[in-house]
């Protein structure tokens, strides 16, 4: 038995609407049949891991906390993708804003004003891109493959990161933790509602969602970034540059992610520390293919995402899996999301024998 | 002194030699596998998984390669038979590898590795110098250069080596030649994960024999940059793995003699020396456009 691909004359358009939603129940089926190999009850706890989160507010405003900054990155990297910018680098990128972000409330604490917060999450933004202007200067000006550059800036910046909130930075009355004072209550990202911890970095999600969609939709730059992708070619014959992509769709995924970054220290941990993100940069790569890079789908994406997240928590206190569950839920959806988007551009056929000595007379050449 | 760095250092670069070996059979056919992370931290854990049980590190290394083999079956299935995007499925098997290595390992954390121990050449390890550094090393070692002469042949030397160059360099010309574009970029792809697994078991049974989550700490990315760096040669990413297997050992001297520098940017050292060979390497679009397979990373679907 072999399978075949047989090009559809056009993209299907019902497989594009129906294929993330596939890789989801795939994902869920070979999860609960990963659960009933560990020994558990498939059906209960698929149910503690993606359903019982749901049902209680406090859950709830967790899914906005963690989904936000997923959304954030993951808008900015499908602009990336879509221009064909390998950024994989969103996890430093996030790293980096909320160092540049925290600048201001951990060295000149005594400074209370209405202004801090803005200039924080400005600052935020600015390092972000600026860092992920890094990987932009070296593919633009030394062809440097992004790929690479970007990860290998993950590392650096975590181990910056590290450092600060163990060196200089680090609060003086902490007994010896690394981690920074605490922020004033003027620097910290306020809550939306009286119900919960869910902050306004959910608020930015949207809007950078819809912004990036409206760019996407109805912009000439939104067009540029598609033709640039699609066919490079195509797009200088236009009068696109393909550089300027590059530093557009890098900068503005970095300045998103580093809004993320600034945001979850802000509104979430209150001070730096060495660890400020479960994998956010990376699981949003996952969030944006699942969206389908479509800015809107990300939102919807963003949040099964952090469900994963809210998941695993839920399945380590009341059945005993280890969270790292979630990882291998998020790798899984990854895979069929990536394996279901063939249906788009492809009939499969399963070829059982039949034209067996056609291909062993071509293999004999 | 200098001949026990040098020992650390052939134990760094090992790891990075071999992943980079696969992965350069792999792009050699055109398959741009970004997943070597995942298949190496596989490797890992299968290999310590074994060695553990069994008590048989030999064991161990098989388990490993294995290991990395039949995960990097996964991205063969999606990116040939599929036909989906190379670089986004190399990324989910890096994602899935760490996330399933960790949910294997989570019972091996702790727990003491059994080492595999060094296979010792009678008369040649007594030569002075270079007997102890080159004849009592452990399998792996000698695995690896075994593979460099191996792969350096196959490519260079062997019709089939000649057919999967072809491949990549062209693979609608080779198909139209008869060669089986698919069959055999699979192969290469199962021998890049081979190598992968292989590197990771050196990592759990040899450089720090125990479990620890994410151990590969970014070695399968700089084995992808080892082979960028290589322009494809298998010898010269002998040259560069011992190169960042020397950063990687002096940069631990030097935090160990406390230099006066936070340990985090020695810490930091190999990534940057990463990115700063990448860029001196790349820098001249046209000897990277020879040198690249014109294939790498495009999707391939025969027509019939």
């Amino acid at each position: 038995m072999r399978i075949e691909l047989e090009r559809r004359p056009r993209a299907s358009t019902a497989f594009a609407a129906i294929s993330p939603l596939l890789a989801l129940v795939l994902t869920l089926f070979f999860g609960g049949l990963m659960f009933w190999l560990m020994g558990k009850d498939p059906v209960a706890t698929l149910y503690t891991f993606f359903v019982e989160p749901l049902f209680d507010v406090w859950s709830l405003h967790e899914l906005v906390i963690k989904a936000a900054p997923l959304i954030l990155i993951a808008v900015g990297l499908s602009i990336c993708y879509r221009s064909n910018n390998w950024n994989i680098g969103a996890e430093g990128q996030f790293t980096i804003g909320a160092i540049t972000g925290s600048i201001l409330p951990v060295l000149m604490p005594q400074w209370h004003s209405v202004l801090l917060l803005p200039a924080m999450l400005i600052m935020g933004m600015l390092g972000g891109a600026l860092y992920a202007g890094i990987p932009a200067l070296l593919k633009t000006r030394f062809n440097t493959n992004e790929i690479l550059t970007s990860l290998m800036l993950v590392y650096i910046a975590q181990l910056f990161l590290d450092w600060l909130v163990r060196g200089p930075w680090r609060d003086p009355q902490g007994y010896n933790f690394p981690k920074t004072i605490s922020f004033a209550p003027e620097a910290i990202l306020p809550e939306l509602l009286d119900s919960g911890r869910a902050h306004w970095a959910a608020v930015f999600a949207i809007v950078a969602a819809v912004a990036l969609w409206f760019m996407m939709r109805f912009m000439l730059k939104g067009f540029e970034v598609s033709v640039l992708g699609q066919a490079e070619r195509a797009g200088r014959f236009a009068g696109f540059s393909s550089k300027k992509m590059v530093w557009f769709a890098l900068m503005l995924s970095g300045a998103l992610a580093g809004l993320a970054g600034i945001s979850e220290v802000s509104g979430s941990i209150g001070h730096l520390q060495p660890s400020i993100s479960p994998g956010y940069g990376f699981t949003a790569i996952i969030v944006a293919f699942l969206g389908r890079l479509n800015p809107l789908g990300i939102i919807a994406s963003g949040l099964v995402l952090a469900l994963t997240y809210l998941g695993g928590e839920a399945a380590q206190l009341s059945i005993g899996i280890s969270d790292k569950i979630s990882r291998v839920f998020q790798g899984l959806l990854l895979f069929f999301v990536l394996s279901c988007d063939t249906l788009i551009l492809y009939r499969i056929r399963l070829v059982f024998s039949g034209n067996k000595t056609e291909a062993g007379a071509q293999k004999n050449v | 002194m200098f001949e026990a760095i040098l020992l650390t250092v052939m134990t760094a670069a090992t790891p990075l030699v071999i992943a980079a070996m696969g992965e350069l059979v792999a792009e050699r056919s055109g398959v741009l596998n970004l997943g070597v992370e995942g298949m190496m931290i596989m490797g890992a854990v299968c290999a310590f998984a074994t060695a553990h049980m069994t008590g048989s590190p030999y064991l161990g290394v098989l388990a490993g390669i294995g290991g990395g083999a039949l995960f990097s079956l996964l991205f063969g299935f999606l990116t040939l038979t599929l036909v989906t995007n190379q670089v986004a499925t190399g990324l989910a098997l890096t994602i899935l590898g760490l996330g399933v290595s960790g949910q294997l390992g989570e019972s091996f954390v702790g727990l003491a590795g059994t080492k595999l121990q060094p296979i010792v050449f009678p008369v040649l390890s007594d030569i002075p110098f270079i007997g102890r550094v080159l004849f009592a090393q452990d399998l792996i070692f000698y695995l690896s250069i075994a593979l460099i002469i191996g792969v350096n042949w196959f490519l260079f030397k062997s019709r089939t080596g000649l057919k999967m160059r072809a491949i990549g360099d062209n693979h609608g010309s080779a198909h139209a030649l008869g060669i089986n574009v698919v069959r055999t970029r699979y192969l290469a792809v199962l021998f890049g994960g081979a190598c992968a697994g292989l590197a990771g078991a050196q990592l759990s049974l040899v450089y720090t024999p125990q479990w620890v989550e994410n151990m590969s700490a970014g070695r399968g990315w700089i084995a992808l940059a080892l082979v960028v760096f290589a322009s494809w040669r298998p010898w010269r990413i002998l040259a560069g793995g011992y190169l960042f297997g020397a950063v990687t050992i002096g940069q631990l001297h030097a935090q160990a003699f406390g230099v006066g520098i936070p340990s985090q940017f020695l810490s930091a050292l190999p990534y940057a020396a990463t990115i700063v060979v990448l860029v001196i390497i790349s820098h001249n679009r046209r000897t990277t456009l020879i040198n690249t397979p014109a294939s790498l990373g495009k999707p391939f679907v025969p027509d019939r």
